[in-house]
């Protein structure tokens, strides 16, 4: 079937601020969609409220929306921009959901736009519980039995029905509290009595206990002729009970036969098919480990996180081709990109092994549990392909940036093998290397099976791993021995690890017996047909595929990553836009990647893709083969910058600022020496190693004092101490991890943050604009609401701000970008830290100043001038609007997590407000960031004695509002001394009712805590706010916050309807 | 230990007839052996691609890596043995896992004498094929210092009439099922018994015959090698099935008066099976209903006067896409073949294209005009690979009711449209273009 003639211009809803369980794969899913949409000549009207994403371009779409996604704001874009259709299925669930209340409201109708792609009878099919349970069980689909019982009576005679174990789930109790796996008719009784009493509505769901199970997914495509296919099958190595984000997965399913494989494939197409999506679609099964049993867990009616990663492992492009069935496109009617030769109706054969493994939070939420269950606490993820498991999975291990090369990275060689099958019963993100010390103590592989349920299969795997790790330890090292060692991955380093020697030697034995990585070609086909794309990855032995290919000359783009809190998806859109500004530049561009969810490793958007782990090694190998004229480290955050040293020693040039000057900003004293030339003042700090130097420098200062590692991103292991003790407490946890750079102990100054994004050509420099913190200094700069236009600093100031960036960018010889933040007291300024390359914020200036300064900063990088590019040099005229930058959290996803801000980032995204005021834009980011209020005009305040003063004014202004404050006993005391009614409530340990049943009576709109300086040990603070954000209650931690969401209700009042801003247009 | 696993394991080469050399690992059964090397793209369901007749006279790689992870199934096999000369991966696993396998695949080609080779780069041995054409080449743990004491034994090697080394020796009957529930069950929604499994009652995988539309009728198999899921498919269905050897003569099979006659995949040159040929000639001229798949479906075409050729490497895994010329539906098919009808050759007043492969454009599929004969190139009964044209057989009942039902039936007619163009067959104007890809060279690459 053609396409439809009748849609001409398509609204694309994306999926607005990146959060835990949604993340950068939907910015792919959607720049992927948009520009496919545009092929085709649609105009495409885009609504994204991320300003980080590569979507919200304007040369991905015609017209962009970074707006609120809420029901209100689309209906106003639709009745501005009168699309003919949208497209809700590229914006994750979010999207999804905003699409089918558009078309349950009848808005669509009224307004004649048509839902592209699946259908809403189709969506509240897949969705709805009941509705999908009834689908299944008239095509015969298993699902876990599963019912609502009100007695224990009834639960006993259901379960005798079903089978035991089963899980019991009573309703409404905080954290599934009450609930838990009863394997027998003592323990059923037992829970069933204790849920049905602590259930507020007396009622508990039985269900089958498939915990244990394999899990496997299949990625399905169907277009509206009926044509279904599978794009590729995927077993997760951790059985069911953990959330496949969480879960180690490989690509394709690697335990299963073929009757398996095809039961569950079959059964796939015919649920596709009877809920007649048209697009792509992930169904996810439980399969019973030792029986052809199965049951459907569930059907995404939409692209995915899965999707994406099912694109990268086989080279699939699911969304691209779901937004042409979208258009009423059939699969054999569009052409398999990468062949150019097949067509999107066939099934990818893989002759590779894929291995995703989450990257996990857990280093920046020490307090949370690391313990993984089925809600999803992965930021992000990595993926790797070889064509043996072993390798695949050593090179996704290194690919993690979290200071783990193989299965050794994790100590748990002190404990004993009883201690080890305890262990081994803990499901979290260090299994595989309690296995693997479970391996090395001697415990057998069926015993593992037994804890674990990991199929045996992949525990074979590791103890493979790990008698490699002996054979190297206790052998003699000859070439066949190393060899074998690199087929499986394990990099040079950890080889003279295990050997005793040293790496330099193992590359040179490696070089000497040739025994180099090779690259091989994902083409879809398993080389069956010729394939055109060159998207690779190493393995060790065989033929090479990749070939240096002359002529242009050639650029490494150095990409970030997975996703993880501190770099986000803002360095992907720099590694992206560096990558498209070379090539305008007429160079060939190679990116090195491993990150499954990003653009940047889309296999159009550079020459080449080397899909790889980004350790000097790695790239090495790359470097041996391309012979690059040059890398940019500058565009992929701290990952990137990291391999400059390796880069130089390689003898690649680094284009663009030079290693000796990102180190000179990094590097305390060389940095004073360049601030005492240009006459910049800076707070007065020391650099010290322990803790007894950090002490003497915190005490020459005086408390408080900001304690830090250098060379991090998203002020990691960042702190403010204000005594000896918590300066112990934190040189404890930075030297957790080795530390080659030495830690930073500054004087706290006070004061308002100032931030900019520069380019620099070496004479002159260009700032687009200057970003200011709503939060004093203290709070990250990643967490904090910035502005832009500074609104509340003077000229002076600016000009200050613009003479100093100018003089350390010149200083520092920056070529390309810079990052520098100040703080502003009074009309001082002070300079915070310098960061010679691009930083989170560059997306968000560049969108809302229009100056693509990533263009601009490679095209400076490549020998022109900044007047050469049509730019007068210096501090840009301000805009007529105001953009704010409001970040957004996942607190509620990580269990025991902090959630009170400090100089350690905690946010995962952002969202912007755009508009002619202030308080316009300030209220749409609060509302892009999911704060919708008032609702119940109920609040709760407990501040720390410093913050009474502001408190008073804050609580007067809600009170004006019509809002009820509670509060806790002394700052009630104070308000109420001021005049601001305030109703006192009890603390946690008190009588009831207490401050947490008022949060768990769920008719609280906001609680402002602050909590005591320092890090807040205080339990009843603590649990204040896990219970707050467990129950969806907008939590406040700091005064500055506080007061921005006050002046944006205030502003609400007056104002409903919200004025669209196209940045397009900008 | 790795080292000393390195020392254990006996070198084995693998030698094409272009003279590359890959060097690897010895598996399976210690012999040499000179086959045709062919790939194959499933990424599971080895143990039916080692036991598909149709690959007698053939050695195999399997382009996936990673082969032997879930051990042997004995119940999965397609017939009673396998039958390939030799088996080529990059990887066989160390440890099988599954809840079924009975042995290992190194311990299942070692009993029966395959011998193989492991670690080599399998991706650019189907490069080679791909680019060059199928070729001879030979499986030894022996290191040639001379090339030229072997090539012109590769070279010379020729397949040879298989079809007769694969087909059963005696005709036997396969009674249909009585009742539904002994297909096993729809869903996966069945119990797993543990101990009745460790008893050795096999737990009965999920069936996708949802109706006894076979029940009552006969039907006449020919086994040029038949799959055991072609009989498995008919007799679900309920239909009784009694196979013949390959060279039963036309007369013998319509004398049981069967009320379909089914001709299976196979192994082989078609044109070679010549006096097969003829007795399939005399069954079309009946006018009995007959299905055929693969060597069966290209046998029937040359009966009828048309032409047959070798793809340059043929079509070998479990995703090809087929779409039906008369609905426009895609299927994705399960494939083993390496020679095709030539459908430009094609007399479209006897035979008409039903299905192609849309990646390449080749005939996937005839209906023959005026007959109830029906053929395709391509597996509906699967077995390794997707069960999604699993359909066909229902097709096939339906021919046979309506033949019992004394209707006069054309099995073209559903396909009649495409005869009032120019004569061309119904692929649009895309798959045309696709119809120039690298597989089809009739011109060179002939069967040597």
């Amino acid at each position: 079937m053609p396409k439809n003639p009748n849609v001409k211009r398509v609204m694309v809803i994306g999926s607005g601020p990146i959060v835990i369980g949604q993340a950068a794969e939907f910015d792919y899913a959607g720049t992927q969609a948009c520009r496919s949409l545009k092929e085709e000549g649609i105009e495409v009207i885009l609504v994204n409220s991320n300003p980080a994403t590569i979507m919200t371009d304007r040369d991905i779409a015609d017209k962009v929306y970074i707006e609120p996604l809420t029901v209100k704001v689309l209906e106003q874009i639709i009745e501005k921009e009168q699309p003919d259709s949208i497209l809700p299925t590229l914006g994750g669930q979010a999207g999804l959901n905003l699409g089918m209340e558009l078309e349950e409201s009848g808005f669509l109708k009224e307004h004649n736009v048509k839902l592209l792609g699946t259908t809403a009878a189709t969506i509240r099919n897949a969705e709805g519980r009941q509705e999908f349970k009834d689908l299944m069980e008239r095509i015969g689909e298993p699902v876990a039995a599963s019912k609502v019982v009100e007695t224990v009576e009834d639960g006993v005679e259901f379960t005798n029905t079903i089978g035991y174990p089963v899980v019991l789930r009573p309703a409404y109790t905080l954290g599934g509290s009450g609930g838990g796996i009863a394997h027998n008719q003592t323990e059923l009784e037992e829970i069933l009595e204790n849920g049905l009493r602590l259930s507020r509505v007396g009622q508990v769901l039985v269900e089958r206990c498939i915990a244990g199970w394999k899990e496997i997914e299949y990625e399905v495509m169907r277009d509206s002729a009926g044509n279904c296919i599978t794009v590729c099958n995927m077993e997760n190595i951790d059985p069911v009970g953990v959330h496949t984000g969480d879960s180690i997965v490989v690509a394709p399913s690697q335990t299963l036969s073929d009757k398996e494989y095809q039961m569950l494939r079959t059964s796939a197409l015919k649920i596709i098919s009877e809920l007649q999506i048209t697009g792509g679609c992930n169904v996810q099964f439980a399969l019973h480990p030792t029986s052809f049993e199965y049951c459907v867990i569930e059907v995404n009616p939409r692209v995915s996180r899965s999707s994406a990663l099912a694109s990268k492992a086989t080279g699939y492009p699911i969304a691209k081709v779901a937004a042409k069935i979208a258009l009423g496109y059939t699969l054999d009617e569009i052409k398999n990109a990468i062949t150019k030769k097949t067509y999107a109706s066939f099934e990818p054969a893989l002759d590779y092994c894929v291995v995703k493994i989450p990257r996990l939070p857990f280093d920046k939420f020490i307090t949370a549990k690391r313990t993984l269950t089925t809600q999803m606490k992965a930021t992000g993820e990595v993926m790797s392909i070889c064509d043996n498991f072993e390798g695949a999975l050593m090179k996704a291990i290194r690919s993690l940036e979290q200071h783990v090369d193989c299965l050794r990275s994790y100590d748990f060689s002190k404990l004993s093998a009883d201690e080890l099958r305890e262990r081994l019963a803990v499901v979290d993100d260090q299994r595989i290397w309690v296995i693997a010390e479970a391996l090395r103590k001697g415990i057998s592989e069926e015993e593992i099976n037994d804890i674990t349920k990991i199929d045996i299969w992949f525990i074979d795997k590791i103890a493979i791993l790990t008698e490699m790790e002996h054979a190297l330890e206790t052998e003699e090292l000859t070439p066949a021995l190393l060899k074998e060692a690199k087929r499986m991955e394990f990099p040079d380093n950890v080889i003279a690890r295990l050997s005793g020697k040293k790496e330099a030697e193992i590359t040179k034995l490696r070089y000497d017996n040739d025994i180099r990585a090779v690259y091989k070609m994902v083409d879809t086909c398993a080389a069956e047909f010729e394939a055109h794309t060159p998207y690779y990855y190493s393995v060790y032995g065989g033929e090479c595929e990749a070939k240096r290919t002359s002529g242009k000359k050639k650029v490494l783009v150095l990409g970030s990553g997975p996703i993880r809190i501190g770099q986000g998806i803002e360095f992907d859109y720099c590694s992206v836009h560096a990558t498209w500004a070379f090539a305008k530049a007429g160079y060939e561009t190679i990116i090195i990647n491993n990150n499954p969810e990003t653009v940047s490793t889309d296999f159009d958007i550079a020459d080449k893709l080397y899909f790889e782990p980004l350790t000097i090694e790695d790239v090495r190998s790359i470097v041996d083969i391309e012979k690059p004229d040059g890398a940019v480290v500058q565009f992929g955050g701290q990952t990137a910058i990291k391999l400059t040293q390796g880069l130089m020693e390689m003898g690649v040039p680094i284009l663009g600022t030079q290693a000796k000057d990102v180190d000179a900003a990094e590097d305390r004293e060389l940095f004073d020496e360049i601030l005492e030339q240009t006459k910049i003042p800076r707070a007065a700090g020391g650099t010290v190693y322990t803790a007894e130097e950090a002490k003497a420098v915190a005490n020459r200062l005086g408390y408080p004092v900001l304690v830090r590692p250098s060379y991090v991103l998203g002020g990691q292991g960042m702190q403010i101490a204000i005594s000896d003790a918590e300066i112990e407490e934190f040189m404890a946890v930075i030297n957790r991890i080795a530390q080659d750079h030495p830690i930073l102990v500054d004087k706290y100054l006070m004061g308002k943050e100032v931030e900019v994004d520069a380019v620099c050509d070496g004479t002159d420099i260009l700032i687009p604009g200057i970003m200011e913190h709503v939060e004093r200094t203290g709070v990250h700069s990643g967490d904090s609401i910035s502005v832009y236009p500074a609104h509340t600093i003077g000229k002076l100031v600016k000009d200050k701000i613009t003479d100093y960036t100018e003089k350390l960018a010149k200083a520092l010889h920056v070529k390309g970008l810079i990052n520098i933040q100040f703080i502003a007291i009074g009309e001082d300024v002070y300079v915070i830290e310098v960061n010679p390359r691009s930083s989170r914020t560059v997306p968000y200036i560049s969108k809302v100043t229009g100056i693509p300064i990533v263009d601009l900063a490679t095209e400076v990088i490549l020998g022109k001038t900044i007047r050469e590019l049509g730019y007068e040099p210096g501090l840009q005229p301000e805009a007529k609007y105001y953009a704010i930058k409001m970040p957004v959290f996942s607190f509620e996803k990580i269990r025991g997590a902090e959630i009170s801000l400090g100089p350690e980032m905690k946010s995962t995204g952002e969202c912007l407000g755009i508009a002619k005021t202030f308080h316009e834009a300030l209220y749409k980011a609060f509302l892009g960031s999911g704060v919708n209020l008032p609702k119940y005009r109920n609040m709760i305040m407990t501040v720390k004695d410093a913050d009474k003063g502001e408190a008073i004014e804050i609580g007067r202004r809600f009170e004006k509002l019509g809002y009820t404050i509670y509060a806790t006993r002394s700052t009630a005391a104070a308000l109420n001394e001021a005049g601001v009614k305030a109703r006192k409530v009890n603390k946690i340990s008190q009588e009831s009712p207490t401050v947490m049943d008022l949060i768990l009576g769920h008719k609280i709109d906001i609680v402002i805590d602050t909590p005591t300086q320092g890090r807040d040990k205080h339990r009843d603070g603590f649990l204040i706010r896990r219970t707050s954000i467990e129950t969806g209650v907008n939590v406040i931690t700091a005064m500055d916050t506080a007061r921005a969401l006050v002046s944006s209700l205030e502003n609400k009042a007056q104002s409903e309807k919200l004025e669209l801003v196209d940045i397009a247009k900008l | 230990m790795a080292a000393e696993e390195e020392e254990n394991q006996m070198k084995a080469f693998l030698i094409l007839e272009d003279g590359t050399v890959f060097a690897g690992t010895h598996i399976g059964a210690e012999k040499e052996v000179i086959s045709e090397i062919v790939f194959n793209t499933s990424m599971a369901g080895y143990l039916e691609v080692l036991t598909d007749p149709s690959y007698a006279g053939q050695a195999v790689c399997m382009t996936y890596p990673l082969i032997g992870n879930y051990g042997v199934c004995l119940d999965d096999m397609e017939s009673l043995k396998p039958w390939p000369d030799g088996f080529i991966v990059r990887e066989l696993s160390r440890r099988p896992s599954n809840f079924r396998c009975d042995i290992s695949l190194q311990q299942f080609l070692e009993e029966h004498g395959i011998p193989g080779i492991a670690g080599i780069d399998t991706r650019a041995l189907t490069k080679i094929l791909r680019e060059k054409g199928t070729m001879n080449g030979m499986i030894t743990t022996k290191e040639y210092a001379n090339l030229d004491e072997v090539l012109p034994k590769l070279k010379a090697y020729i397949t040879g009439k298989v079809v007769e080394k694969v087909t059963c020796k005696e005709k036997y009957v396969v009674e249909g099922v009585k009742e539904l529930s002994e297909n096993g069950p729809i869903s996966g929604s069945a119990r797993f018994d543990q101990e009745k499994y460790l008893a050795g009652e096999r737990e009965q995988k999920p069936s996708l015959v949802t109706q006894l539309n076979g029940k009552g009728r006969k039907v006449a198999l020919m086994d040029f090698g038949a799959k055991a899921n072609i009989v498995r498919s008919l007799a679900a269905r309920g239909c009784q099935v009694t196979v013949y050897p390959a060279l039963t003569t036309a007369e013998e099979i319509l004398k049981d008066q069967p009320d379909g006659i089914m001709l299976s995949n196979g192994p082989g040159d078609p044109k070679e099976c010549t006096s097969i040929i003829q007795e399939i000639k005399k069954l079309y001229d009946t006018d009995t209903p007959i299905f055929a798949i693969c060597l069966g479906h290209q046998l029937m075409a040359l009966a009828t006067g048309a032409d047959t050729y070798k793809l340059k490497y043929g079509h070998r895994g479990g995703n090809h896409p087929v779409k039906d010329l008369a609905t426009g539906r895609v299927y994705i098919s399960s494939q083993n073949h390496g020679y095709v009808v030539d459908t430009e050759k094609l007399d479209r007043s006897i035979a008409i294209p039903a299905f192609c492969n849309v990646n390449d454009g080749t005939n996937e599929g005839l209906a023959y005009v005026g007959k109830n004969v029906f053929t395709v190139q391509f597996h509906p009964e699967a077995c390794p690979g997707p069960q999604d044209s699993g359909y066909l057989f229902d097709r096939f009942l339906e021919m046979m009711d309506k033949a019992k039902a004394g209707e006069k039936v054309d099995a073209a007619a559903l396909y009649g449209k495409q005869e009032a163009g120019d004569g061309k067959n119904a692929m649009s104007a895309v798959n045309e273009e696709a119809a120039g890809v690298t597989n089809e060279t009739k011109n060179e690459g002939e069967v040597r």
